[in-house]
């Protein structure tokens, strides 16, 4: 049986999953496990392109998706934030976008119909993870000539498409645009799934999530949080909503002033704190559990989760202040 | 009806469009169509003022910027997407959404794909056709933006009130029903044609819009009408005065019909109820058609009408008084607001700009320099009276030029320059503005400036005298050199020096004595003016060189004196009676991470918490402890003034992201033999260092105390084995250059001097801030902490964080060891020079010492034997070394 994320959020608030870096960095897998057989001669070093994990180490990564369902999380996300050809052009693994994104569907959902089929009153779900890759459509990468950029739309439309195809492939059920820094590569993201879906003639549920840089609430790219909104406003979005950059105490008010404006159901993934100077956080899973709480104040807040430094036990304490709210 | 939807556009602000919304104007100066300046500006490719048009209009009002690119001559393409990415990286412009116009297509598309936020297409419409319509629509809310729909179908442009409405239903059925458009993003333009023009089917041309406009309100839910104004009143061109009025009229009439948007130059408005009565009545017979001879009698009535118009100004009292007075007031009080227009006043009585000068201002800034002489007025206060006289003289120049009057008005010609390899100038720029408050013309050189390049300029300028200035320790050694070279040259121009490194001191024995002519000293920005005085007075001039000189002597014989006198211990005696600490009973506190830290942005609202004011009343001259200043009987006023001006840009900065505040630091494994830490880098292979060990050399007292007491280097608060070291590296001076410069091109130098004072100070709370979380956090050996601010400044806390450059550590190269090992330059962007200064200025490096007996001490004056060991342990040679610490020798 097919269950219906939207028919889902509308019985219920959803918890997405913690953070996937994290987890993989407590493996503590080497360069050969990285490449596995398959890349054993590949050219380039690839420990750190943790997306090729879902080809090289599949177990290892089902596993992680297993713990976080068993935390309590409703919604995975796929191993594929960077799973564009421009992202993956840093390990000339431009050729393998496709199947990393089918596999990395495939993988979650595989998982999330285990646990649905052990209690068909939680069904789980899979988010395609599409990131924001490491360009920007808006921002000049030369501080000399500030017309320059070093990524266009149409090359990230078609980044995208690829993308989108693989995950819709692999069996997603919903698509998420996520840690968006510029307005102009989601835009470019929506459109490459508008364009996917046009060419499937089958549509999928779209989670829009930003990034904010600062305490100043703007993006990167210098939007504020209701002009971002705005600006992803012309599709119908499943949820719209922030992730990374803050712990979930510097995220509320942002997430507050979202909340109030969107027409949407709105979507929160805050990391486990701030990291400290050394790039680590700090933050206990209590203690998140504790700030989160005046996020299920907002009455449209459909989806709760977990971003950088988050783990398994984070999302339990999160999915208990959900239940208990 | 149900509730209209707003129109919901953005640039990185939101613009929403609702009912209660007053008319939206879009800025319609960036169009190579209507502006031949923009489009000779974009063929000549001058991005920078094509950018300034765009600013201008956003300050001017304008809340969608219109930009069109469409010329036969240039690649409309290429130019609309250049345009608005270089729009992109100016937020004073890119706040507000865009307006992407074209007749092309493929212009508006490649247009599309540049903005983040959502615009409006300019237009679309059935002119080709319904096909190519349906097409363009689908795309344009596929890349998330709204669109205006012209009045224009396969016929041509509707120009009845029936084809316009005909049209507008027809496009907004298709698009809200076949393509599935949201119908608040879809603005109708139903065509504004000109009345007025003697022919009389465009009698109807007024009243058929607003019936339009009144017709799609009400018909056609949520969607919105705008229009092109000027076009109304076309057939007036060359009478402002009707047309303003007659847009005006249509603005309100086309308003009150539900026009929400529209173009118009808001310089080309009058106030409707601002119209003259008889004027307003003819203009909307025309509009609305309601008479016959509508047209025939406005045309007449144009003939008669010029319009002047009065703004009343805020009248104080003082303004009753003359103009001359009242120059001088404003001089005295440092009021900008009505210089410009006492000084034309006083202008028109005077046969040459020059005597508006040399009286009435002049008289104002002698008025200033007396009372400031007098004590009775302050650094802060001189400042902004030299702010009014420089708006006042900036009025005048253009006059001054064409009277063709060259003579020097000058008392004297001065070159000003922080020497080379120093970066810090607050004291200098304030000595250039009491300079110039007293008359003398200042050509500052800036800083870092070589000694050959300040002497080609004392030549060049004819200078009367040379001023240097520096903070650091090396310095010194530039000032002494400057000092030789002009005497080698064989010049005569009066050197003086000042700065906080600088003192008399080392002016009599080390810079004196290398020039034959006048060398003074002079750290205090108000004396300065009476040293200059006396040495460009050619009476006194001679008198007071023989006095300086022979006053510098006796400074020098009286301080070799007391040299020969001072006793130093040999280095190896010192070491035998370091002041090591007892490391028995002390366990080292591991720190929680071990290596150099990312990089750490700090909040500027959260240190403004740790603000320590004192010091930066210190830098006006203004000396006192914070808070007792600001009640103190005699400067009290002024301080509390200075610090209302401080506290309320320091809240412009903290608001709007200014200034930036960065940090780095590292946590260390070290141990100590004699004089010598060597820290170890755990990471260097992954940073890619060349070395896992660092060796700092700390050199140690050597002045002869009694018997049984110790002579102290750094070193001895580390332990031989096991223990640690810290060190770090804040800026709070990322964007100070551009502020200042900022205010100082604006004429204003009390503000740009002030962001200098404020950044400096920022800088120090965050090293204070830095500090506090390295004792409780990322080194955690101090629980503490809740000590307030006043704690803090007075230092009631475990360890201590000397700064390379001061007493317990003057080796400003100790600096580019720390930088090395933290990486502060690539995380952070501080740069040294080659005396080691840091730039951004507003920057702090130290050490951390985390034992709780250690304690700040000064090294003082060492001696040879020192030196020829530090080079020994250190490899450096002893000509570098002799140099780094030449002020302790």
């Amino acid at each position: 049986m097919k269950y219906n994320i939207k028919e889902e959020l509308k019985k219920r608030r959803l918890v997405l999953d913690g953070a996937m870096g994290t987890m993989i960095q407590k493996l503590e897998l080497t360069e050969e496990d990285f490449r596995g057989d398959r890349f054993k001669n590949w050219s380039l070093p690839l420990k750190g392109n943790n997306d090729i994990l879902v080809l090289t180490k599949p177990e290892a990564i089902k596993q992680i998706h297993a713990e976080y369902f068993e935390a309590g999380a409703d919604i995975a996300e796929t191993n594929t934030f960077s799973g564009t050809t421009i992202a993956q052009s840093d390990y000339a693994c431009e050729e393998l976008v496709y199947e990393i994104n089918f596999e990395g569907a495939k993988i979650a959902r595989e998982i999330a119909d285990e646990f649905t089929a052990k209690n068909t009153e939680k069904p789980r779900f899979v988010a395609g993870s599409m990131g924001p890759t490491n360009r920007t459509a808006s921002l000049s990468p030369d501080v000399s000539n500030p017309g320059a950029r070093n990524v266009t739309y149409d090359e990230l439309v078609e980044a995208y498409s690829e993308q989108v195809r693989g995950l819709m492939d692999g069996g997603c059920d919903v698509l998420m645009v996520e840690t968006i820094f510029d307005t102009l590569n989601a835009k470019a993201a929506m459109f490459a799934c508008e364009t996917v879906f046009e060419e499937k003639g089958k549509k999928l549920p779209i989670m829009i999530s930003g990034t904010l840089t600062d305490a100043s609430g703007r993006t990167l790219s210098g939007q504020t949080v209701e002009a971002f909104l705005i600006s992803v406003s012309h599709m119908d979005l499943l949820s719209v909503g922030l992730n990374c950059a803050f712990g979930a105490k510097d995220m509320q008010p942002h997430l507050h002033a979202l909340a109030a404006k969107s027409p949407f159901m709105v979507s929160a993934h805050p990391n486990a704190g701030l990291p400290n100077a050394f790039g680590e956080y700090d933050q206990t899973p209590d203690e998140m559990g504790i700030e989160i709480k005046p996020f299920l104040k907002e009455k449209n807040l459909g989806i709760i989760g977990g971003c950088c430094g988050s783990t398994p036990a984070h999302i339990e304490a999160i999915a208990n202040q959900v239940k208990n709210s | 009806m149900q509730n209209r939807k707003p129109m919901m556009l953005s640039g990185l602000e939101p613009l929403i469009i609702d009912e209660n919304s007053n008319f939206i104007n879009v800025g319609e100066r960036c169009n190579v169509a209507g502006s031949k300046k923009f489009l000779r500006l974009i063929k000549e490719e001058s991005f920078e003022e094509a950018l300034a048009i765009a600013r201008n209009q956003v300050d001017g009002g304008a809340q969608i910027l219109d930009v069109n690119m469409d010329d036969g001559l240039i690649d409309g393409k290429e130019a609309m997407v250049n345009f608005l990415n270089l729009i992109q990286s100016e937020p004073d412009i890119a706040k507000i959404p865009v307006m992407i116009d074209s007749s092309k297509w493929d212009i508006i598309e490649a247009g599309l794909k540049c903005v983040q936020g959502k615009s409006v297409v300019n237009s679309i419409s059935l002119k080709s056709g319904k096909d190519e319509f349906v097409k363009q629509a689908k795309l344009i809310k596929k890349y998330g933006a709204a669109t205006v729909v012209m009045a224009f179908d396969e016929d041509g442009q509707a120009d009845t009130y029936q084809r316009r409405i005909d049209i507008c239903k027809r496009s907004y059925d298709i698009l809200v029903d076949e393509v599935g458009f949201a119908a608040q993003d879809i603005i109708f333009d139903p065509n504004v044609f000109p009345v007025a023009t003697g022919m009389e089917e465009h009698r109807t041309n007024g009243i058929d819009f607003f019936k339009a406009t009144e017709w799609i309100t009400n018909n056609l839910p949520h969607a919105n009408v705008s229009g092109g104004v000027s076009n109304i009143s076309f057939s007036f061109r060359g009478n402002n005065t009707v047309r303003e009025a007659m847009h005006s009229a249509f603005l309100y009439h086309a308003g009150k019909a539900g026009m929400k948007v529209g173009i118009v130059n808001p310089t080309m408005l009058e106030i409707y109820d601002d119209i003259d009565k008889e004027l307003l009545i003819k203009v909307e017979d025309v509009l609305l058609n309601r008479t016959e001879d509508a047209t025939e009698a406005l045309i007449e009535f144009a003939e008669t009408v010029k319009g002047t118009k009065k703004k009343e100004a805020d009248v104080a009292e003082w303004r009753s008084l003359d103009a001359v007075a009242r120059v001088q007031y404003s001089l005295v009080k440092g009021i900008t607001e009505f210089i410009e227009a006492d000084v034309e006043e006083i202008r028109l009585t005077y046969s040459e700009s020059l005597e508006v000068i040399e009286g009435p201002l002049m008289g104002g800034m002698n008025k200033v320099g007396d009372l400031f002489g007098e004590g009775k007025m302050f650094l802060p206060q001189v400042v902004k009276s030299a702010r009014v006289m420089k708006k006042a003289v900036s009025y005048l120049q253009p006059f001054l030029e064409q009277e063709k009057d060259s003579c020097s008005l000058s008392a004297g010609k001065i070159i000003l320059a922080t020497v080379k390899g120093d970066v810090h100038d607050i004291g200098k720029n304030i000595v250039k503005v009491v300079l110039e408050c007293n008359n003398f013309e200042v050509i500052d050189l800036g800083v870092m400036i070589p000694n050959d390049k300040i002497i080609e300029a004392a030549i060049q300028h004819k200078a009367d005298i040379i001023g240097v200035s520096g903070l650091i320790t090396p310095s010194l050694e530039e000032m002494a050199d400057l000092a030789k070279m002009l005497d080698e040259k064989g010049l005569d121009i009066p050197l003086i020096v000042g700065g906080a490194t600088t003192s008399k001191a080392h002016t009599a024995v080390k810079i004196d004595p290398n020039y034959r002519n006048i060398v003074a000293h002079s750290n205090d920005a108000s004396k300065s003016i009476q040293v200059i005085s006396d040495i460009i007075n050619p009476k006194k001039k001679e008198a007071y060189k023989q006095k300086l000189k022979s006053e510098y002597k006796e400074v020098r014989t009286e301080y070799l004196k007391r040299k020969e006198a001072k006793k130093f211990v040999d280095i190896s005696t010192a070491k035998t009676n370091s002041s090591t600490l007892n490391f028995d009973d002390y366990t080292p506190v591991e720190p929680r991470y071990l290596g150099a830290s990312n990089v750490m942005h700090i909040s500027l609202s959260e240190l403004k918490k740790y603000i320590d004011w004192t010091y930066f009343f210190r830098a006006w001259e203004l000396v006192g402890k914070f808070p007792a200043i600001l009640t103190d009987d005699k400067i009290g006023e002024e301080a509390t003034k200075l610090y209302n001006d401080a506290l309320e840009l320091l809240d412009v900065i903290i608001d709007k992201h200014l200034l930036k505040a960065r940090a780095v630091f590292g946590i260390y494994q070290a141990k100590s033999n004699g004089e010598v830490v060597t820290v170890k880098n755990p990471n260097f292979e992954a940073e890619k260092q060349e070395n896992e060990f660092t060796d700092f050399v700390f050199p140690r007292q050597q002045k002869e105390k009694k018997a049984g007491a110790t002579y102290s280097s750094l070193s001895d608060y580390i332990a031989p084995e096991n223990d640690y070291l810290g060190m770090f590296a804040v800026t709070a001076g990322i964007g100070t250059n551009e502020l200042a410069n900022f205010y100082a091109e604006q004429g204003d130098d009390y503000k740009s001097i002030l962001v200098k004072a404020i950044a400096d100070r920022l800088a120090e709370a965050a090293s204070e801030y830095l500090h506090k979380e390295i004792r409780t956090n990322y080194w955690g050996y101090s629980a503490e902490d809740n000590l307030s601010n006043n704690d803090l400044i007075a230092e009631k806390y475990d360890g201590i964080r000397p700064a390379p450059g001061y007493p317990a550590c003057p080796n400003h190269k100790d600096k580019k060891r720390i930088f090395d090992l933290l990486g502060v330059s690539e995380k952070i962007g501080i740069e040294l020079t080659e005396s080691y200064a840091m730039q951004p200025v507003a920057s702090v490096s130290g050490f951390y010492f985390a034992n709780p007996n250690a304690k700040y001490f000064g090294v003082g004056l060492m001696k040879n034997d020192q030196i020829n060991r530090i080079a020994e342990l250190s490899g450096e040679s002893v000509n570098e070394l002799k140099k780094l610490y030449s002020a302790s020798l």
